[in-house]
């Protein structure tokens, strides 16, 4: 993951925009283009989308700070997703996410020093019948336990 | 001979190692030298079996399940390709009584059929729907899905086909169909499922509503927690588009229809309908003050069909079996199926379609066959991180939309989120608040900082301070943001806080704080 976004950021920025500022309502598709392309939303591609799609800079500022999916940094290696919600709470959720993050090191929207897992907690994977459940780089996992959650961590600091 | 088995890759089955046993099945039966065509479908709705395989016998499915990576070579032994006996099996699949007692209309398909294989969906009575709306004119239609009693099962209950009269009266250059499919309820599932399962099902009623209302673009707006259910709807859409489904010409009617996946970015309050259009439009999901209707200014102002996934995925049935057909399921004035989506500490979860109607008892107790610990159940939340919850003394109450209001509670989008009696009820109402000072808007102040204040008032009556005091006064915010809320955000986020309160008051009520000593 660079930790320092290169110069090109406003040109390859550009060349997202461009090719999708056909779209109806393009502004979400364009943010998740950027996200996938830099791992977060780099501060440099604001003034570019704003200008391409006629907006002020603070209207896309205020959209990419009121999703949480977009980030205005980088993220570990891995990112694991622990599920918060309450079909998981009930099969002991809150005992894994506690268990996690000693084992990591770190409370959830931290990133462990040696940059390899960002811990970030969902409201629900939609895996409410096989609780808790987790999602490892976009692989889903369910029916976890202190064991299972500790094999997820070994495999995230991989 | 080629032996046909099926793995499901259904996220529920995938988060359990389908992808495992897959391999393994093809590795084993390479070793063995036996051909087996490898099917993956979507889930036939029991996630305690999963991974579920099925192999067929003579025409019957026989199920196998939980299967692990590591039974295939025991599974291959006891001779399963022949349908052998073995301690994971199940028998004919459709026999096992969870499915068997189910009546499944919108899930019909969902797990039976390959989700991608439109000649499937068409084997399995796909696009007769369809055919149908064409032939028919659009008020028809309408009065067509009116006349089933089908009402949003997104949780509101709104008339479906009122709606859609609504848009098919309304003018406008261009009109819309909006999915909703922004299942963002803890204990639901059902839009997932049916999007991974069955996602012609969802084009089809998309298509049907376009017909019925003269809009000729759709968006299924939908979770990005949902990578599988994105990628499976995407390519649908684009068989459905080479296959002449979707395009200018729908099944060569002349008349077009088309739409598109989009992937909205982890924000629950989305799922509201008027903050899903400005998430569309590339704003911030900001709830929009209504009227205007979305029906009459919806998505860039144009009239707009916003319905739920389950809603659209219903009506091909209703238009292929007709309205009274639909009609003659349910009680009272829910009518047709409903999903019911059983989550949480159960033995048997999963998703179970039936007639409105069952007990909520029925359902804990029997259908989900109790709690996974074996302990007592103590409460069902029902409707998702909105909905109330019930302890066991409303076990008696009718699973439909009017008997759930009356208890002060809402089926919303039908999960049930089953606890033991190891919850703290106390912790449930400031989680509830704490959901909702983490995803509200901003929009509404009641929501925006009533959900802060009431974590803060439930942490001082854990805490044992004034609790009398401050329980009135967490009853108090409650009636401030229910009747102050734009959304049923913070509208309905009194409903798990005050059900918990009122229902299960020895948990609010902590032993007094011991002051310190002198």
């Amino acid at each position: 993951m660079n930790l320092h976004v290169s110069g090109d950021v406003a040109a390859r920025t550009l060349a997202i925009v461009t090719a999708m500022k056909g779209t109806e309502g393009p502004l979400l598709p364009i943010l998740h283009e950027i996200q996938a392309e830099f791992g977060f939303v780099p501060q440099d591609c604001l003034p570019v989308i704003a200008r391409e799609l006629n907006l002020s800079r603070a209207e896309v500022h205020g959209v990419v700070t009121f999703y949480h999916d977009f980030r205005d940094h980088p993220t570990g290696r891995h990112v694991l997703k622990l599920c918060r919600a309450e079909a998981c709470q009930s099969m002991g959720a809150d005992a894994v996410a506690a268990r996690v993050k000693a084992l990591l090191g770190i409370d959830f929207h931290q990133t462990t020093l040696d940059g390899a897992v960002t811990l970030e907690p969902v409201y629900c994977l939609g895996l409410c019948s096989c609780a808790p459940s987790a999602m490892l780089d976009g692989e889903v996992h369910g029916r976890l336990d202190a064991a299972a959650a500790a094999e997820l961590v070994r495999e995230a600091r991989r | 001979m080629t032996v046909t088995i099926y793995v499901p890759k259904d996220a529920a089955a995938l988060a359990l190692g389908a992808d495992r046993v897959a391999a393994a099945i093809e590795r084993e039966a390479a070793a063995r030298g036996l051909a087996v065509s490898i099917v993956r479908n979507g889930s036939r709705g029991m996630h305690w079996l999963e991974p579920l395989v099925e192999v067929v016998v003579d025409h019957e499915r026989i199920a196998y399940g939980p299967v692990k990576a590591g039974d295939v070579a025991a599974l291959f032994a006891a001779g399963f390709l022949e349908g052998g006996d073995h301690p994971l099996c199940h028998g004919a699949t459709k026999d096992i009584p969870f499915l068997k007692q189910q009546t499944r209309l919108t899930f019909a398909r969902c797990g039976i059929v390959d989700p991608l294989s439109l000649d499937d969906y068409r084997r399995f009575r796909g696009l007769t729907g369809l055919e149908k709306a064409i032939a028919m004119a659009p008020a028809d239609i309408v009065t067509e899905v009116t006349d089933s009693g089908l009402r949003g099962r997104g949780g509101a209950g709104f008339p479906t086909g009122i709606k859609w009269k609504t848009v098919l009266d309304a003018t406008g250059p261009q009109k819309y169909i909006v999915c909703n499919a922004d299942e963002g309820d803890s204990g639901t599932f059902a839009d997932r499922m049916i999007m991974e399962g069955d996602p012609f099902v969802l084009i089809e009623g998309m298509a049907i509503a376009g017909l019925a209302t003269g809009a000729t673009k759709g968006f299924i707006y939908t979770r990005s927690e949902y990578p599988h259910a994105i990628a499976a709807m995407s390519e649908a859409i684009e068989i459905a588009r080479r296959e002449g489904v979707l395009g200018p010409s729908v099944l060569g009617s002349g008349r077009a229809f088309d739409m598109e996946v989009r992937v909205g970015a982890g924000a629950y309050v989305c799922g509201e309908e008027t903050a899903l259009l400005n998430s569309l439009e590339g704003k911030r999901g900001i709830v929009r003050a209504k009227p205007p209707l979305p029906a009459h200014k919806g998505l860039f102002d144009c009239p707009t069909v916003i319905n739920n996934v389950i809603s659209l995925a219903s009506v091909p049935i209703i238009l292929d079996r007709g309205a009274a057909f639909y009609r003659d399921f349910g009680m009272g004035r829910s009518r047709g199926t409903i999903p019911i989506q059983i989550a949480g500490n159960v033995r048997h979860g999963g998703l179970y379609e039936t007639a409105f109607g069952l007990s909520l008892g029925e359902i804990v107790d029997h259908i989900a066959g109790g709690t996974a610990t074996g302990r007592p159940v103590k409460a069902v939340q029902v409707g998702g991180p909105l909905g109330a919850y019930f302890p066991r003394a409303l076990f008696d109450t009718p699973f439909d939309y009017e008997s759930f209001a009356a208890k002060d509670g809402l089926i919303g989008h039908a999960g049930i989120v089953v606890f033991d009696d190891t919850v703290d009820m106390l912790h449930q109402a400031r989680f509830a608040m704490e959901f909702c000072a983490i995803e509200s808007c901003g929009k509404c102040t009641p929501c925006r900082i009533g959900s802060i204040r009431g974590v803060e008032v439930a942490d001082r009556i854990a805490e044992g301070i004034e609790p009398e005091q401050n329980r009135a006064l967490l009853a108090d915010l409650c009636n401030t943001m229910k009747f102050g809320s734009l959304c049923a955000l913070g509208g309905f986020t009194p409903y798990p806080v005050m059900s918990a309160m009122t229902h299960f008051p020895e948990d609010f009520s902590p032993a007094p704080r011991v002051e310190a000593a002198e």
